[in-house]
């Protein structure tokens, strides 16, 4: 029981990591239609931000931990959520008319420009958030062990779900949103300019990413400029999970992914946690590929 | 001068062309209807208008200015509201949320959305009963309603509305149309395209008739009324 509860514990911190990155997928699906395959290397690049800023004698040992992570969160999300506007302008927009595939193949094309980046600026090798980043406080609670970066990686990400879900349920550009994702044309007839809430999706989505690499990088510290990937399909496979293009879908498809992952690390075996995760991901895609919500739940956004 | 003028404006998809070269005059406060039987070009004419569509020449001029190259957004917030074929509304949006997007424009003018949604729901009761319903959950008049209420939420100089009638029953049908009586007498000038010619002819001053991308005749409705070619095509009337 204390095994369970806690890879329950371990499954949803990362799987709200997942969930944050599984939004930028779902969000850019929702308005787009199509899957941005770029978008784990958004979350790599947000990993690699806050990692410089980290090691940089600019965050030092003596600034309190809540400021520092305020900065480097806050840092990484703004330069990632800039880069993804510039490569929604330079590599979707100009392909928007032409057919879903180009414009897929557009986007394994950034991915493998961002690695190549990432990898020219930062060097080949692994890098290692510094091991003072976090101090390793545990506690224990009911005979199970919960540590700081765990608290800090739930409420972050849960902080972080709560304000886009208000913002998009409850503003009137969140229902712009929503309603650019059921019919574009329809939504340039309120006087909704449908370009500039695709630039706000490519601001939201990858800063969100971001976020997630920060947290995941502080989590396991070590990075490298192809984890985009791994980390990038498995969010995916939780925008599918929930439904892709639902976006309290994606955050529960997350969580459940994060679940699932570490319940089989903790009882099968961990070297095949990725096994588990893209088994789910082929099930899904065979079986419920309109995710576990199903369609007709499914808000569209 | 009209409110709104096309000077032979021609649109073509690809390769095929739809309006060739169509002229039409609007003036201010009047209700002119667009007649025409389906492919006529009436959607197009009106989806060019409204900015979804690029002209490949001609000009649109509203209030004395060049609109045609205006994207369909800024074309709202000058004044010209569109209300789509088909109604169009956000299904998985809230009646009272799809209200707000028309008023786009005025978003941060929380009080005056709220103003122009009292007066949509004091012109369709229905809409204000049900307010937090899913757009999605209304019935096809109910919809209608809610797309007309939505277009008004701009403030529009001028109505385009494109097939109201479509798919509703009869009594619905004269509902709306009355209720369009009422915007107009408001001041708003609209320019509507239907299938139902003889209910349209009643409602309008002026008609043109669209055939295959060309002004055919135009006039007062009381001349096309009048008109042989006009009763035999379109209101159904035979030996005419």
């Amino acid at each position: 029981m204390v095994l369970f509860i806690e890879q329950l514990v371990n499954g949803l911190t990362v799987g709200a990591v997942y969930s944050l990155v599984a939004l930028g997928y779902t969000m850019v699906y929702g308005v787009m239609r199509m899957i941005n395959f770029a978008h784990g290397d958004f979350f790599m690049i947000g990993s690699y931000l806050g990692f410089t800023l980290i090691s940089s004698a600019f965050l030092g040992r003596t600034i309190p931990l809540w400021v520092a992570l305020t900065i480097m969160v806050l840092f990484s999300m703004g330069g990632v959520g800039a880069i993804g506007i510039i490569v929604e302008r330079a590599a979707y927009r100009p392909l928007r008319k032409t057919s879903r595939l180009t414009a897929v193949v557009s986007a394994i094309g950034v991915s493998i420009f961002l690695q190549n980046a990432v990898m020219l600026i930062w060097g080949p090798r692994y890098r290692a958030y510094p091991s003072w980043s976090v101090p390793d406080v545990t506690w224990q609670v009911g005979g199970i062990y919960i540590n700081l970066m765990q608290v800090l990686i739930l409420s972050i990400s849960i902080g972080l779900m709560v304000a886009l879900y208000f913002f998009v349920q409850r503003t009137t550009v969140g229902a712009a949103i929503r309603a650019t994702a059921i019919d574009h044309d329809t939504a340039r007839l309120m006087g909704i300019d449908v370009d500039q809430i695709i630039r706000l999706i490519f601001l939201i989505g990858p800063a969100l990413g971001a976020a997630a690499g920060v947290l995941l990088g502080l989590y396991y510290r070590q990075i490298h400029f192809t984890v985009g990937w791994t980390y990038g399909l498995k969010a995916f496979t939780a925008a599918i999970m929930g439904g892709i293009g639902n976006i309290p879908g994606a955050m529960a498809g997350g969580l459940l992914l994060g679940i699932l992952e570490m319940l089989g690390a903790g009882y099968i075996s961990s070297a095949w946690k990725d096994v588990f995760v893209f088994f789910i991901l082929i099930l899904l895609l065979i079986f419920r590929p309109t995710g576990l919500l199903g369609e007709r739940i499914a808000e569209k956004v | 001068m009209g409110l709104l003028e096309l000077h032979n404006v021609e649109i073509a998809y690809g390769n095929i062309q739809v309006v060739k070269g169509i002229n039409l005059s609007i003036k201010d406060g009047e209700i002119v209807t667009l007649l025409g039987a389906n492919g006529a070009g009436k959607t197009t004419t009106l989806q060019a208008i409204s900015g979804l569509l690029k002209l490949k020449s001609g000009t649109i001029t509203f209030n004395n200015e060049e609109i045609q190259t205006m994207p369909a957004h800024k074309i709202v917030e000058f004044g010209i509201c569109h209300v789509p074929e088909g109604r169009r509304v956000f299904g998985t949006l809230t009646v009272e949320e799809n209200l707000n997007l028309g008023a786009y424009k005025y978003r941060n003018n929380l009080k005056h959305v709220k103003a122009g949604r009292e007066r949509v729901y004091c012109l369709f009761p229905r809409l204000g009963e049900r307010r937090t319903q899913l757009a999605g959950t209304l019935s096809g008049g109910e919809q209608q309603m809610l797309a007309i209420g939505r277009g008004l939420m701009s403030d529009p100089k001028v109505l385009l509305l494109d097939e109201p009638s479509l798919g509703l029953a009869p009594i619905l049908v004269r509902e709306i149309f009355q209720t369009v009586l009422e915007i107009n007498k408001q001041g708003v000038t609209v320019l509507l395209v239907e299938q139902n010619a003889r209910i349209a002819l009643r409602l309008a001053e002026r008609a043109y008739v669209l055939e295959t991308g060309r002004v055919v005749l135009s006039g007062s409705s009381l001349e096309l009324r009048q008109d042989p070619r006009v009763q035999r095509a379109y209101l159904g009337i035979k030996g005419a």
